[in-house]
């Protein structure tokens, strides 16, 4: 039980750690795509550094909403991670606590507080930000339950690590129509939860386009840290879940010895990093939506995850 | 219960064939709507090959072989052949339903028609039949929208072709073994009536200077300019 929590700590530590590096990663992959040659991809690390030991102005017309939102938007990921696989395909110590749905709600009531906060302050581009934030999330929202149902509907479960058992059990349950229209569904998902760029431009700093970045506007010093570090970390969890749960428990730990665990960081890194290059192909040949043509987007990703969910109800798997 | 490999790619093509049925209702270009369509051909062609692999049929080979010739390779030739500046012209569709209703009818119409065949195919007891026919029997229905919603002949030509498409996935899951003669009729039928449509979209074009079906309903006077 010890040896489990233990491991339950390394993955929040993963998570914390390897977070500002994906983010740094992929704006430099982006880069490189564009024949740019870009930041660093440590320079995350170095933006936090900066923002920690920079002095915190909070505004005094703003309520006690606007001062704990950081704190909520970091912790938040954390709780997800304790409950989905990051680095091991058996359930840790905590992982029963709560199921797929927990994690949504958790990740949903970070979003929740850091709307109220961007309207908080008063500053009028934040509530402009806000509101174009949960447009995009109650499109997004019918999607996450569809998908959310179909996995639970084939794999008669919806914790995580028992869901993730289910695709790999043969090549046909690979191979099934429900699991690739699921995750094509859920890459769409992740593209318009993470402020991707059919739906978001996450490099924007034009206040009137922006959409995910909006929200941070108003912070400064170790606020904006936690902001951003939590943004990151929310993506990073969004792809473990879609890699770990959803694509394949391929290079996850399953024995119990530490070694293995310590096998597992590089090899989920790997497969991270193959992710991120998908995704920044996907970036650099779209190109941002229209804001009403969100609801197009995601009204595909709707359409696909319907079509999942209807394909595994006739189709026994 | 865990299906063999094959059935299960069926499966998978199938959905996706749904899916491109989908996109042939959501998309806004004509390029878009054939690129669907060709992707669509294809993966019932793939679709038709498995069958025949599995079931070892023969008579499967020539259809896949017949889909492809004439759905994947032939008539999108032949339409951009005749009628290439409406598909290089990058405008939007004129539609009469927009596309995210569309998009919610078209879902609408998927899941009746699983409700209404799903039973029947279940009866069947066979996997294919059961993946193939309420996934035909939608993308029929499908085409057939499109064919309602849209008010210009190259996407509604298209959805006559979908319509096929569809009815075609339903037919080689129900009927392998039907005479290689009547499935050829079938084929032949369709491709004829693409051709000819299409020369007659082209003679309308020629004359009007538009595909666009909504702007046929006016008569044209001596010297009317058309954009």
């Amino acid at each position: 039980m010890r040896r489990m929590i233990a491991y339950n700590i390394i993955q929040i530590l993963f998570v914390l750690v390897f977070a500002p590096l994906y983010s740094g990663v992929l704006s430099r992959f982006k880069e490189i795509v564009q024949s740019k040659r870009g930041p660093s991809i440590f320079q995350p690390y170095r933006d936090l550094w900066k923002l920690y030991h920079k002095d915190e102005i909070i505004s005094d017309q703003t309520t006690w909403i606007f001062r704990i939102t950081p704190y909520l938007v970091f912790i938040a990921p954390i709780f997800v991670t304790v409950l989905i696989p990051v680095l091991t395909d058996y359930p840790l110590a905590f992982a029963f606590m709560g199921d797929m749905l927990a994690a949504g709600f958790f990740l949903a009531l970070a979003g929740f507080f850091a709307a109220l906060a961007a309207v908080d302050t008063g500053n009028p581009y934040g509530p402009m930000g806000a509101s174009r934030t949960r447009m995009v999330g109650f499109l997004a929202e019918p999607v996450f339950m569809i998908v959310f149902f179909t996995v639970s509907f084939v794999a008669q479960s919806t914790i995580p690590y028992v869901v993730q058992q289910q695709w790999v059990a043969s090549a046909a349950a690979f191979f099934s129509p429900a699991h690739v229209l699921l995750l094509v569904a859920f890459l769409m998902l992740i593209l318009a939860e993470g402020g991707r760029i059919p739906i978001d431009n996450p490099t924007g700093h034009f206040e009137l386009a922006m959409i995910d970045e909006s929200k941070g506007l108003e912070y400064s010093g170790r606020g904006a840290a936690l902001m951003k570090w939590g943004g990151q970390m929310k993506f990073l969890v969004l792809a473990c879940v879609f890699l770990n749960v959803l694509l394949a428990p391929w290079g996850l730990a399953s024995g119990e010895s530490i070694v293995q665990i310590l096998i597992a960081v590089p090899l989920i890194l790997v497969k991270i990093l193959v992710f991120a290059v998908v995704l920044v192909m996907i970036e650099t040949s779209l190109s941002k939506l229209r804001l009403f043509r969100i609801s197009e987007f995601l009204g595909a990703a709707f359409i696909v995850s319907v079509a999942a969910m209807i394909v595994s109800i006739f189709v026994a798997v | 219960m865990h299906l063999p490999v094959g059935e299960s790619l069926n499966a998978l093509c199938a959905g996706l064939i749904l899916i491109c049925a989908f996109a042939i209702v959501g998309t806004r270009q004509v390029q878009g709507v054939r690129r669907f369509f060709i992707m669509q051909s294809i993966l019932l062609a793939t679709s038709c090959f498995l069958l025949a692999w599995d079931e070892h049929v023969a008579d499967l080979w020539w259809l896949g072989g017949i889909t492809v010739t004439a759905k994947v390779i032939l008539i999108p030739w032949v339409m951009e052949r005749t009628l290439a500046p409406e598909f290089y012209i990058r405008r939007e569709l004129s539609q009469t339903i927009n596309i995210p209703s569309s998009l919610l009818f078209a879902l609408l119409l998927a899941v009746g028609s699983e409700l209404l065949v799903g039973p029947i195919a279940s009866a069947s007891r066979n996997p294919v039949i059961e993946t193939n026919l309420p996934i035909g029997l939608a993308c029929l229905l499908i085409g057939a929208y499109s064919l309602a919603a849209r008010r210009e002949a190259i996407p509604q030509l298209l959805g006559i072709l979908a319509m096929e498409n569809g009815a075609f996935l339903a037919g080689i899951a129900i009927a392998p073994t039907l005479p290689l003669i009547a499935e050829l009729a079938i084929a032949v039928d369709v491709v004829l009536i693409a051709v000819i449509v299409g020369l007659l979209t082209r003679t309308i074009e020629k004359t009007m200077g538009t595909t666009e079906a909504a702007a046929l309903s006016e008569l044209k006077e001596e010297t009317v300019e058309w954009r």
